[in-house]
């Protein structure tokens, strides 16, 4: 099949609402997250929300952890607090190998 | 069409109890999830762990599957299914609404008669996602990427077959790590009609040999001889937009960060490139370097090791 051109824009940034519907997610499991600290909206009431790149990556991350290993916010917090410490052990112990 | 061992994959015995199904694919769904398991086989060990528990799970679907039976070792020409298998079952879909297609073995045994999931049946589509792997270099420049999704579409039959569809995206010039691309109305249509849903791409970056992506900012690490670090002064250094000149301050430390302000990835702002030092010896071959270094050696008063007391 011929690759059909699309028109392409790259999210800046969502509401609470549109993050939901994203991710498959309902709002008080969000809000969750955001009190773990998983995810770290701009502005300063629920109303006014923005998620940012980093936000909308790691929400989905979340929802797939939630989803496929029934891991809660709690546990989604300290998964990824540990994850990105591994990783970044991981590229310490590479740049060492390297030399 | 390949036969497929489920109870092989799940490490278990044909006549392992429910629980102990449930045990051994909660422990391999760890171990394998993409999210958590970094190597490149994880991705595609998930995906076959959950198409077994996906049957081993449901009586009805184990049942089933038993029934089959294991092809005979040696036997050619694939495995296909034998004459009546058709009849008899009904299976309803448990899965995730955005499952990816499974193996055409489960595709053409278990999904036959049931629609394919992740697609509404009119009305409002649902919307698709997808990872997009690109090059540091294509986020530079702002390439055309093709990107080509599998996609259960159900033929004029009635079975369910994988269609490969090719999608042509504008990477936009600058774009970051984890940023979505979105592309309006290009998600698969309901199956009754209706209007297509959109398509998510999720961005993420090749891992490169030299270039480490942190945001808008490059990190590298950039070899220098003895006398660059010492003496100080200009060098080459490659970035994806080209060669630039960078300024090595006198007396410069193996491991001293420099930083290249605006000549990371593109943007307002645009990031940053970080330079770490790494001062690297040149092999002495020559009588001639043999000669220099002997040199330093005399008349250079240096004690490397006065700082652990040697």
């Amino acid at each position: 099949m011929k690759p059909a051109k699309a028109k392409s824009t790259v999210i800046v940034s969502l509401t609470l609402e549109e993050l939901c519907r994203f991710c498959h997610a309902d709002r008080s499991w969000v809000i969750e997250l955001v009190d773990h600290g998983v995810l770290e909206p701009e502005g300063a009431s629920i109303q006014n929300w923005r998620f940012h790149s980093v936000s909308i990556a790691r929400a989905k991350k979340a929802r797939r952890l939630n989803r496929d290993l029934g891991v809660n916010a709690a546990g989604i917090a300290l998964v990824l607090d540990l994850l990105a410490e591994r990783d970044e052990m991981l590229r310490r112990l590479a740049s060492f190998e390297e030399v | 069409m390949k036969y497929r061992d489920y109870y092989k994959i799940l490490g278990i015995a044909p006549t392992a109890e429910a629980d102990e199904i449930k045990r051994a694919y909660r422990k391999l769904a760890r171990k394998y999830h993409p999210d958590i398991n970094a190597t490149s086989e994880a991705e595609a060990k998930f995906k076959d762990v959950n198409e077994a528990y996906e049957v081993l799970k449901d009586p009805e679907r184990r049942a089933a599957y038993d029934q089959l039976g294991k092809p005979e070792a040696g036997a050619q020409g694939g495995f296909r299914p034998p004459p009546g298998w058709e009849g008899g079952f009904e299976f309803s879909s448990s899965s995730p609404a955005d499952a990816e297609s499974f193996s055409d073995f489960f595709e053409t045994l278990f999904r036959r008669q049931g629609q394919p999931f992740g697609r509404a049946e009119s009305g409002q589509g649902r919307d698709q996602h997808a990872r997009l792997q690109l090059d540091i270099e294509d986020a530079y420049r702002g390439d055309a990427s093709v990107l080509t999704l599998r996609i259960p579409q159900v033929a004029a039959d009635g079975t369910v077959q994988l269609q490969e569809r090719s999608i042509a995206v504008q990477v936009p010039k600058g774009i970051t790590e984890g940023q979505h691309i979105r592309l309006p109305g290009q998600a698969m249509p309901p199956l009754g009609g209706g209007t297509p849903g959109d398509l998510f791409l999720e961005v993420s970056f090749a891992p490169h040999p030299v270039y480490r992506a942190v945001g808008r900012d490059l990190h590298l690490e950039l070899p220098v001889a003895p006398w660059e670090a010492a003496l100080g002064g200009k060098v080459m250094m490659p970035t994806p937009d080209g060669k630039v000149a960078l300024t090595i301050p006198a007396n410069a430390r193996s491991g001293q960060k420099l930083r290249l302000k605006g000549k990371g990835l593109p943007g307002t702002p645009a990031g940053d490139i970080f330079a770490t030092l790494r001062i690297v010896n040149p092999k002495v071959t020559t009588e001639e370097a043999r000669r220099v270094f002997e040199q330093m050696a005399r008349e250079v008063p240096f004690n490397p090791r006065a700082g652990i007391g040697g």
